[in-house]
This record gives C-alpha cells, sequence and structure tokens, in this order.
C-alpha cells in the first residue's frame, strides 16, 4: 500500500492511525479470516473427502449436527462447504470488481482532466447520468440480455464461470464515476503546479506526469473508494444472484444460496440467516476498513485520535 | 435562472433519450423474443411463417428503423400492449407507480425522521460514545443486503411471531384501509431501515460542518442554549445538503424498492419491471424502465433547481 517514496514517519504514522481505530482493525482481522477461509476452506475439506456438491435427498433441510455443523440445504448438500464454496465466489467478484472499477476509473479521469475542453465535458456528463439512473433494474435487464444474439459463442457466455466474469463487468460498467472523479480532480489541480510545468518543460509526457505526479497524489482516496467499492459490489452481486440473474448454479454465491431460501422460510429458516449473514458481515468489514482507511490517510493531522 | 433551467431540461430529454435508445436495443436482446414463443408455443409454425409474422410485426427491418418507429409512436401515446397483463401498459402501469411511490415516499418521510436526530446527536457527540454507537447503526443500515433484512423481518414476524402478513397487497375479500396497512408495514420498515442507515452519515456530515461555521460560534458564546443553536441556526444550514441527498439517492430507492417488491410480492414497478424482464414482456419492460429512469431524473432536476432557489449565493450565470 505504501508507496516506495513515502517517507517511513508517515508510513509509521498510518499503521499507528490505522491501529487506533478499532474498528477498522476488527474490520480486517475478520476479512483476513473469512478469506482464508474462502481459499483453504474446500482444498482442504477435498483433502477429507468432502464434496459440497454431494447431493442426498434423503438428508434434505437437516438441522445442524456433528456430520453437519450447519444443517443441509433442499438437495441435502452440507450448508457450511457451500458457504465456504459460495465465499470464494462472492468476494472474488468483490475484490475483482472494485479492481477493475478503479482502473477503469483512473482510465477516465485522467482523460477527462488531461483532454479538458469537450471532451472532459461530455465526460463529466456521462458520469452524472450514470450517477443520477436507477442502478439496480439497468443491470436486470442487462443480466437478462442473451449475448449469444450478438453473436458471441454459448461457450464463452454461458455457464458458471461466464456468470462471474458478467457480474464483474457489469459491475465495473457503472461502478467507475467516483474514481473517475477523484483521479479528474487531482489532474486539474496537478496540472498547472509550478513543479508539474518544470516537469513538462524538461521533456516529461503526460504519461509520465500522470503516473509520478498527479497518481501518487490521489493515491489516498482511490484507495478508500476502491475498498469502500467492495463491499457495494458484493451487495449488488448478492442482489443479482438472489434474483436468479448473478451468479448461475451450481455455482454456489452467498447470494444465489437465498434464491430458494425465501420459498423454505416456513421449513427451514436457517437457510435464510447463514449465507446473508457472511453478505452482511463482509460488506461492513469493508466498509468498516474503508472509513479507517480514509481516517488513517486523512493528511489533515491526527485529531480525534 | 430561467436559462440555467431551459439547459437542464435539455439536458435531462437528451440523456432520457440516449437511455431510450440503449434500453430499446438492450430489451431485444433479451432471450426468447415474442415471434420465438410463438414458435415454440406452436408446433405447426414453419420458419417461413415465423419470417411473415416477423415481417407483419415489423421485426425484420434494422434496430435504428424500428426504434425510430416505436419513437414515433411512443410520442404519439401508443405504448402498445402488454404481453402478460394482456392489457395496454399504461393501465398496467399507472396503479403500479403510485404503489411504489406510496412505499419510497412513506419510507423516506420515516427514514429522514430517524436520520435527522440520529444525525444531530452523533454531530454533537463526535468520537464520543454516543456517536460510536449511531455510526455503528448506521454502518449496518447501509451494509445490510436488502432481500436479507426482509427475510430476517418475515423470519421474525411472520414466520416466529405470525403478526404479520410476509407478502402480498390485501387478504381475499378484504378491501379495508386497515388491512392494506397490515401489508405495507414490513415492505416501508425493510426499506425504512436500509436507507437511513446512509442518511444518518450524511445528516452527521452536515451537521458537523455547520457546527464549525463562524455564526454558530457567535451563537453560542451569546449564551444561546445547544438545542437552540442547533434547531434554530445549524439545522436549517444543513437543510441544502439534505435536499440534495434526497434526490439524489431516489435512483438507489428505487433499486431498493424493486428488491422489496419482490420479495414481499407488493405490487410496485419494481417487481414489475423484474416480472417483465423475465417474462419477456417487452413493451411493458421498455416503458416501465424508461418511466423509472425519467422519475429519477426529474427528481435530480428538482434538487438542482431547488438548490439555486434556496441558496442565493449560487449563480447559474444564465
Amino acid at each position: 500500500m505504501a508507496a516506495e517514496g513515502i517517507p517511513a514517519g508517515r508510513r509509521r504514522r498510518f499503521w499507528r492511525r490505522l491501529a487506533g481505530h478499532r474498528l477498522a482493525t476488527g474490520a480486517g482481522w475478520l476479512l483476513a479470516a473469512l478469506v482464508l477461509a474462502g481459499l483453504f476452506g474446500p482444498p482442504l475439506g477435498r483433502a477429507f473427502g468432502l464434496d459440497s456438491e454431494a447431493v442426498n435427498l434423503f438428508g434434505r433441510l437437516a438441522p445442524a449436527s456433528l456430520e453437519h455443523p450447519l444443517g443441509t440445504d433442499e438437495l441435502g448438500r452440507d450448508l457450511l462447504l457451500r458457504l465456504l464454496e459460495g465465499g470464494r465466489i462472492s468476494l472474488a467478484v468483490g475484490v475483482a470488481g472494485a479492481l477493475l472499477t478503479a482502473l477503469i476509473g483512473t482510465a477516465i479521469g485522467l482523460a477527462a482532466g488531461y483532454a479538458g475542453g469537450r471532451v472532459d465535458a461530455a465526460l463529466m456528463r456521462l458520469t452524472d447520468g450514470i450517477i443520477a439512473l436507477p442502478l439496480l433494474p439497468l443491470l436486470i435487464v442487462l443480466a437478462a440480455v442473451d449475448l449469444t444474439r450478438l453473436g458471441l459463442p454459448a461457450t464463452l457466455v454461458e455457464g458458471g464461470l461466464a456468470s462471474v466474469w458478467r457480474i464483474v463487468l457489469l459491475v465495473a460498467l457503472f461502478g467507475w464515476t467516483t474514481v473517475a472523479r477523484l483521479v479528474r480532480a487531482s489532474v486539474l489541480s496537478q496540472k498547472e503546479r509550478d513543479y508539474v510545468r518544470a516537469a513538462r518543460a524538461l521533456g516529461a509526457g503526460p504519461w509520465r506526469i500522470a503516473v509520478r505526479h498527479v497518481l501518487p497524489n490521489v493515491a489516498s482516496p482511490i484507495i478508500v473508494a476502491t475498498t469502500l467499492s467492495i463491499g457495494n459490489i458484493m451487495l449488488t452481486e448478492s442482489v443479482l444472484s438472489f434474483l436468479g440473474l448473478g451468479i448461475q448454479p451450481p455455482l454456489p454465491s452467498w447470494g444465489n444460496m437465498l434464491t430458494n431460501a425465501q420459498e423454505l422460510i416456513w421449513q427451514a429458516p436457517h437457510l435464510a440467516v447463514w449465507p446473508g449473514a457472511l453478505i452482511f458481515l463482509a460488506v461492513i468489514a469493508f466498509n468498516l476498513l474503508g472509513d479507517g482507511l480514509q481516517d488513517a490517510l486523512d493528511p489533515r493531522g491526527d485529531a480525534g485520535f | 435562472m430561467a436559462g440555467y433551467l431551459v439547459r437542464r431540461l435539455v439536458e435531462t430529454l437528451l440523456l432520457l433519450l440516449v437511455m431510450s435508445f440503449l434500453i430499446y436495443g438492450l430489451i431485444g436482446l433479451m432471450p426468447g423474443d415474442p415471434i420465438d414463443l410463438m414458435v415454440s408455443a406452436d408446433p405447426n409454425l414453419t420458419a417461413a411463417d415465423a419470417q411473415r409474422l416477423k415481417a407483419l410485426q415489423g421485426l425484420d427491418v434494422p434496430l435504428p428503423q424500428r426504434y425510430w418507429r416505436w419513437l414515433m409512436a411512443t410520442l404519439s401515446g401508443d405504448l402498445g400492449y402488454s404481453r402478460l397483463y394482456a392489457r395496454p401498459v399504461l393501465e398496467v402501469l399507472g396503479p403500479r407507480l403510485l404503489n411504489t411511490l406510496l412505499l419510497m415516499g412513506t419510507s423516506l418521510v420515516l427514514a429522514l425522521a430517524i436520520a435527522v436526530p440520529a444525525g444531530i446527536l452523533a454531530a454533537l457527540d463526535p468520537r464520543g460514545p454516543v456517536d460510536n454507537t449511531i455510526n455503528l447503526l448506521a454502518f449496518a443500515g447501509f451494509s445490510m443486503p436488502s432481500f436479507w433484512l426482509g427475510l430476517l423481518l418475515i423470519i421474525l414476524f411472520s414466520v416466529q411471531l405470525g403478526w404479520l402478513p410476509a407478502g402480498g397487497s390485501a387478504s381475499i375479500g378484504e378491501s379495508g384501509l386497515l388491512d392494506r396497512l397490515r401489508y405495507l408495514i414490513l415492505p416501508v420498515l425493510t426499506l425504512t431501515l436500509l436507507t437511513a442507515g446512509t442518511f444518518i452519515r450524511f445528516v452527521r456530515a452536515a451537521m458537523l460542518e455547520a457546527l464549525r461555521e463562524d455564526f454558530i460560534r457567535t451563537a453560542r458564546v451569546k449564551g444561546l442554549s445547544t438545542t437552540s443553536v442547533v434547531i434554530r441556526h445549524a439545522l436549517p444550514h444543513t437543510a441544502l445538503a439534505l435536499i440534495t441527498i434526497t434526490a439524489l439517492h431516489v435512483g438507489s430507492l428505487f433499486s431498493g424498492a424493486l428488491v422489496v417488491e419482490t420479495i414481499f410480492a407488493y405490487l410496485g414497478m419494481g417487481k414489475l419491471i423484474y416480472d417483465a424482464v423475465i417474462g419477456n414482456d417487452y413493451n411493458l419492460a421498455l416503458v416501465a424502465l424508461l418511466l423509472a429512469t425519467l422519475v429519477t431524473l426529474l427528481a435530480n432536476l428538482l434538487a438542482d433547481l431547488a438548490y439555486g432557489w434556496l441558496d442565493p449565493r449560487i449563480d447559474y450565470g444564465g
């Protein structure tokens, strides 16, 4: 996180401030635990001969037991194994979506800031327009579109893994506006500074100026915005998957594990509780971590600690 | 001001036009178009029949031409028929839009009724125990998956306690207001809790900023009580920010309403859009989506205008 150019004192202050933010620290540990569980849980389970997709129609909707610590779902699959497997997907979508969002946002922000004039105006109107749209209804249509009608091969656009990529692309398509605004503002405030003019006079191209002067200045807000967007993206993914338009079964995600839970809510309320609780915990953890980072990276002194 | 109004109106209309083209194109890409559905429903239809039907419905011309034809028909007031409901689109949409506005409006008012006092209390005790508690609750509010909150409330109030219906709009054979209200409680509660968290954060931030202003310090030095400083001086100062945030929030409120309506089988626009998209009701999905977009864009426009009207310092320069 701390770039090489940042003096050790500032880096130490960052860690001290972040550690002083108890909620953010707790959130960080919780996320580390969730990520580790998602990374190592499923392979470990397989090594012990446990199969998250093993169907047992005689053991449907079983309550918690020694064999199934959290019970089983409507097909008799072990809920805990499915949660670990699903967490992998949900967290991966959140992180990948946020990174892609930051990348697109940075590119558009740089373009708008440098080009100025009409290009800038057009890009900013586009940003305003996207922010004003009712997101979920549009995402539902976009998620429902049959891409084979555009001539894309079915092998590329259908199936579980394709649905993961599709969600990542969809959320990035609408999510880039925050980062774009941050980067554009930074370009505008830096590009007329004397040292940047000097760098330009010495022959530095726009690319070098962007990488050496503009981006380091806006790195902190980008990091904060990206952390916060992971939570939002996970929420969007879970809603779309819940509605049957996101991650496609049999691939589990915390969202699509809740799809059938509503019909079964009278018989097996526990099915509705666990996946949602994990989404909630992961999202609130990312939001608290983002909040903590914001305070720790804030250049305006140590106020409040 | 008038020049600004005209410019913003033109911009809004342009954006709506662009969106209508995009949505029109997207809807055409949904799986199973009307002709496909007819073909799969009737084994006697041949490929040649399907082609003839396409020509009859004007589906064999390129997208821009089809869009133009649709646009002209729409502008002349012909919005087409809904396939799912077998009625004119407008007739289906009207009551649904009212239901959604009722749900969104009630939730919005309640969310503000929670957020304004909570945000003020938090701002009066920055980083103290009150602030920390309210802050954590606010974070919980906007980190909550909307559908999960709905499911939890169903588990608590319908499954465990049996107090409230788990979904629907009214009991069979009942038409009283009290009965309808019982069906409104859980959807409204869900949407309110989801919205309040974000608003609390905004009220708190706006209040903190207001409390730092010089005129507030002057009022305090004058010896006014905290209550009267907050209510008489600081709160009006935050009104602008609140109005803007509320209006900018209409889009996400709509997204929230869609989920809540789907979970509670509440007959509003959100559920209508979802059902229309899932059920291949092209006309209905198209018009409903555009209506949702229009409502959101108008809310944004109103926020801009209210801002200019309330804050005389802002000069739009024609």
